[in-house]
C-alpha cells in the first residue's frame, strides 16, 4: 500500500487554479523528485500537502497513511509524521533552537501518548544527530535561523527532519542558496535518513541535487499537472533537454 | 552576623501573630460601614490599634485625597469610580463561609491551576478553600521564618511591623511615594489594610527569595495592600510578589503602594507576576489595577532592579520607578505586558537621576491580542547634577490579530551635557509565516504563541528567579489562548 496517494489534486491560491489535476503515488522507503519550472506549482503542492492556510483544494483527496490527510489540521499532519523542509525557513526571534526542537519533538510524544523527553535525553538525543551534520552546540544555542546563513539554515531543517523523524519528509527546493559543500554536506544528511519506513518528496528546480540524493523516481511538474514520470535518467534527459523541450515553449 | 536576643524574640512573636491571624483563629466576619469618610480610617486604624502618628497620616492622607482629580493622562478608558459604593475593611473571612473543597470552586480556575502544574494543597490554598491548621505551607513557612530570624531579617506583615517596629515604619512610610502623590496612592494611604514589610539589616544577604506567597496571613490583603522594604547598607533581597496563578477577588478597585529603599551597597530585585482577574472576554469584573511602586536608591552604589510579567487585570496603570540618588547608584526595569480580549494597560517606568553616575536600563515588551490597548509611558529624567548618567531604554511591541493597539510613549528629559540618553523601540506582529512553520513541526497553535512570545520576551523573562521564571513562561502561554485563529 503507498503512504500517500494523490489523486485528481486541484487547488487555488487567492482564487487562482494553481493544481489542475495532480495524481501521485509514493510507496514506503521511495524517493521521488519533482522537478518543474517556476510557477508550474510546486511550492503549492509542498504546502497543500501540509496544510497551510490560503491554499485551497477545490477537488481530489489524498491518502496518508490510511486516512484522509486533507481533513486534518496543519499541526496535526505533522504529528502524524508529514514533514516539510523549507525552501525559505523562517526566524524566530529569542527562541534557541534546542527550545524549539525540545518543544516540537515532546509535541509529537504528547500525540503518541509517550511522556516527554527531559533536558538531559534531549541534549543527549539532538547532539548525537547535530554532529553529523556538523552543527555546533553554539549554533543549536543561538534563536532559530535568526542571522543564519543560507547553509546553516538548510542543515538546521535537516536536523529538524532527523529528531522529528517523519514518515513522510517534503523538501522544497532545499538545494536553493546552497554552494557546492553546503549542498553535498545537506545531501548527505538527508540520505542518512533514507529507509525502508521513510518515503521522500524532493522538490528542485534543478538536477544538480538529484547528483546527491538520487531519487527512485522522477516527475515533471508542468501548469499543475504531472506531465511524464520516469527513473533517474529523466532528470538528466531534462538537464541537457530543458525544460521548454518537454511543456512547450510556454511554460519554459 | 549574628542577630541579638531581642531581635530574635520579636521575629518569633511575629511569626506566631502570623499563625493566629492565618489558619487557626476563627474570626468573626467584621466590616466597616459602607462608603468613604473619615470615620472609616478611624475605624480601620482603630481596628488596627495603631498608634495616633499612623491615624494621623491616614487622615492627611484622606483630607488631601478629597481635593485631589483623578489622574486622566493615561490611555485607559473606564465609567468613573463610586468611591461610596464600596467597603474599606472586612476581616478575613471566617471558614465557613470559604468553599469547603475544591468541588466548590469555578471549575474554570481549576482548569488553569492544572496547566499551571499546581499541586493540590497549593490550589486549595489559591482559591481559598477552608483548610486545617495542619497544613503543609504552615511548616514551610516555619522552617523559612526560622533561617530569617538567624540573620535578622524581619519579614511579615505590615501591621506586624506597625506594632513591633514601629520606628522603622515611622522612619520610612511615605517616604518615597508621599500620600499626596497621586489620586490612587493618596486613597492606600488611608485606608491600606495590610501588606509586606520587610529590613534586611547592614552586610546581610538575604538567604533565600522572600515571597508573599509564604507570608501565611496574605490573605484578604490585596485591595489597598501596603509594602515597604529597606534594605540597609551593603545588604540584598529578591523578593517575589503575587503568583501565576489567576488571583479572585471580588473587590474591583486595587490600589497598592510599594516602596523600596537601598542604603549605600545595598541592591533590592524586586520581581512581580501580576494575575488578577482580567474579566470576561467583555471585560465585565476584570479587576482596576492601580499601583504606585517606587523605589529610593538612597546609597551611594545601591541598586534596584524591577522586573514585572503582567498578564491579569481589566485595567493596569503601574509604573514601578527609581530614584536614583546615591552616587553610582542603579536602576532597572524589566517588564512584561500582556494584555488580551478587551483588557487595558497603561505601564512603564520613571527612572529620576539624580546623583552622579547614575545608571539605568528599561526593557519592555508589550504583547496585545484580541481588541486589546497597550500603552508603554516612560520618564527618563537627567537632572541638573547627575554628571555622567547613562540611560538605556528599548521598548518592543508584539501585535497579534488586526484589532489590537500598541503605544510607545517616552518621555526624556535632560538637564546635564554629561547625560548619555538610548532609546530603541520596535513594533512587529506575529507572522502567517512563523506560525505556520511551528505548526509544520507539530505544535498546536497556542503552543506555537507561546513559543513565539516567550522568545520575544526572553530578555526579561530571564530576570526573573528561576522558580518564578518557569511557571512564567507557562502563563505567558496560557494568557494568549485563543487569541489566534
Amino acid at each position: 500500500m503507498p503512504l500517500i496517494e494523490i489523486r485528481d489534486l486541484h487547488a487555488t491560491v487567492g482564487g487562482k487554479p494553481i493544481l489542475k489535476g495532480l495524481s501521485l503515488s509514493i510507496e514506503p522507503g521511495e524517493v521521488h523528485a519533482i522537478m518543474g519550472p517556476n510557477g508550474s506549482g510546486k511550492s503549492t503542492l509542498s504546502y497543500v500537502l501540509s496544510g497551510r492556510d490560503g491554499y485551497e483544494v477545490t477537488s481530489g483527496e489524498v491518502i496518508y497513511d490510511g486516512q484522509d490527510l486533507l481533513a486534518l489540521e496543519a499541526d496535526e499532519r505533522a504529528r502524524a509524521g508529514v514533514f516539510l523542509a523549507f525552501q525559505y525557513p523562517v526566524e524566530i526571534p529569542g527562541v534557541a533552537g534546542t527550545t524549539f526542537l525540545r518543544a516540537a519533538i515532546n509535541a509529537a510524544r504528547k500525540h503518541r501518548g509517550e511522556s516527554p523527553l527531559d533536558a538531559m535525553q534531549f541534549l543527549k538525543f539532538v547532539r548525537e544527530k547535530a554532529s553529523a551534520l556538523n552543527i555546533t552546540d553554539d549554533m543549536l544555542r543561538r534563536p532559530l535561523n535568526v542571522g543564519f546563513s543560507g547553509g546553516e539554515k538548510k542543515r538546521n531543517e535537516v536536523l529538524q527532519m532527523a529528531v522529528l523523524e517523519p514518515k513522510l519528509a517534503i523538501l522544497d527546493e532545499t538545494d536553493s542558496g546552497l554552494d557546492i559543500d553546503a549542498l553535498k554536506l545537506v545531501a548527505e544528511g538527508v540520505n542518512s535518513l533514507r529507509g525502508p519506513e521513510r518515503s521522500m518528496l524532493v522538490i528542485t528546480h534543478y538536477q544538480r541535487l538529484l547528483d546527491y540524493i538520487v531519487p527512485d523516481h522522477v516527475h515533471i511538474l508542468a501548469n499543475g499537472k504531472i506531465i511524464l514520470s520516469g527513473d533517474k535518467s529523466l532528470a538528466l534527459e531534462l538537464e541537457k533537454k530543458g525544460y521548454a523541450e518537454f511543456v512547450g515553449e510556454e511554460a519554459a | 552576623m549574628v542577630a541579638n536576643t531581642e531581635t530574635l524574640e520579636q521575629v518569633r512573636s511575629v511569626a506566631d501573630d502570623g499563625y493566629k491571624h492565618g489558619f487557626v483563629t476563627d474570626i468573626e466576619e467584621e466590616r466597616a460601614p459602607k462608603g468613604l469618610s473619615e470615620d472609616t480610617v478611624r475605624y480601620i486604624s482603630a481596628q488596627k490599634n495603631e498608634p495616633e502618628w499612623l491615624l494621623e497620616w491616614r487622615l492627611k492622607a484622606y483630607r488631601h485625597w478629597l481635593t485631589m482629580p483623578e489622574p486622566e493622562w493615561a490611555k485607559v478608558s473606564f465609567p468613573p469610580i463610586d468611591y461610596q459604593d464600596s467597603y474599606y475593611y472586612s476581616a478575613p473571612k471566617s471558614d465557613k463561609d470559604k468553599p469547603q473543597s475544591l468541588d466548590e470552586v469555578d471549575p474554570k480556575l481549576l482548569e488553569t491551576y492544572e496547566k499551571l502544574g499546581i499541586p493540590l494543597r497549593e490550589q486549595e490554598m489559591l482559591a481559598g478553600v477552608a483548610v486545617d491548621a495542619v497544613f503543609d505551607s504552615v511548616s514551610v513557612a516555619t522552617t523559612y521564618k526560622k533561617k530569617l530570624e538567624e540573620v535578622g531579617v524581619i519579614f511579615g506583615s505590615f501591621s506586624e511591623a506597625v506594632q513591633n517596629h514601629p520606628e522603622l515604619v515611622r522612619e520610612y512610610l511615605g517616604s518615597v511615594v508621599p500620600y499626596a502623590d497621586n489620586k490612587h496612592a493618596a486613597l492606600n494611604s488611608a485606608v491600606f489594610t495590610d501588606g509586606s514589610f520587610v529590613y534586611i539589616p547592614k552586610g546581610v544577604r538575604c538567604p533565600m527569595e522572600l515571597s508573599t506567597y509564604f507570608r501565611i496571613n496574605a490573605e484578604n490583603t490585596g485591595q489597598f495592600e501596603r509594602t515597604l522594604i529597606i534594605a540597609d547598607e551593603g545588604s540584598y533581597v529578591s523578593y517575589l510578589e503575587g503568583c501565576t496563578a489567576p488571583q479572585r477577588d471580588e473587590n474591583q478597585l486595587h490600589a497598592a503602594v510599594v516602596e523600596l529603599v537601598t542604603l549605600d551597597d545595598a541592591e533590592i530585585k524586586y520581581s512581580t507576576v501580576q494575575n488578577w482577574y482580567p474579566g470576561d472576554e467583555e471585560g465585565r469584573g476584570g479587576i482596576y489595577n492601580f499601583v504606585t511602586k517606587r523605589g529610593a536608591c538612597r546609597g551611594r552604589n545601591s541598586k534596584i532592579a524591577w522586573t514585572q510579567v503582567e498578564t491579569g487585570s481589566a485595567i493596569t496603570w503601574k509604573y514601578p520607578s527609581c530614584l536614583l540618588i546615591g552616587d553610582n547608584s542603579v536602576g532597572e526595569f524589566y517588564s512584561v505586558a500582556i494584555t488580551a480580549n478587551c483588557q487595558q494597560a497603561d505601564t512603564g517606568t520613571k527612572m529620576i537621576h539624580i546623583g552622579k553616575n547614575t545608571r539605568s536600563t528599561i526593557i519592555s515588551k508589550g504583547i496585545a491580542a484580541g481588541r486589546a490597548d497597550q500603552t508603554y509611558r516612560g520618564l527618563v529624567k537627567i537632572m541638573a547634577g547627575a554628571e555622567g548618567a547613562r540611560n538605556y531604554t528599548q521598548c518592543d511591541s508584539l501585535l497579534i490579530g488586526d484589532q489590537c493597539g500598541a503605544h510607545t510613549v517616552p518621555y526624556i528629559e535632560t538637564g546635564n551635557q554629561t547625560a548619555h540618553v538610548e532609546h530603541e523601540a520596535t513594533t512587529a506582529k506575529i507572522s502567517e509565516d512563523q506560525l505556520f512553520y511551528c505548526l509544520q513541526r507539530g505544535l498546536t497553535t497556542e503552543e506555537a504563541v507561546s513559543v513565539i512570545v516567550n522568545g520575544f520576551c526572553k530578555e526579561v523573562m530571564r530576570t526573573l528567579p528561576m522558580e518564578f521564571a518557569v511557571e512564567a513562561q507557562k502563563l505567558i502561554g496560557i494568557s494568549l489562548e485563543g487569541s489566534v485563529g
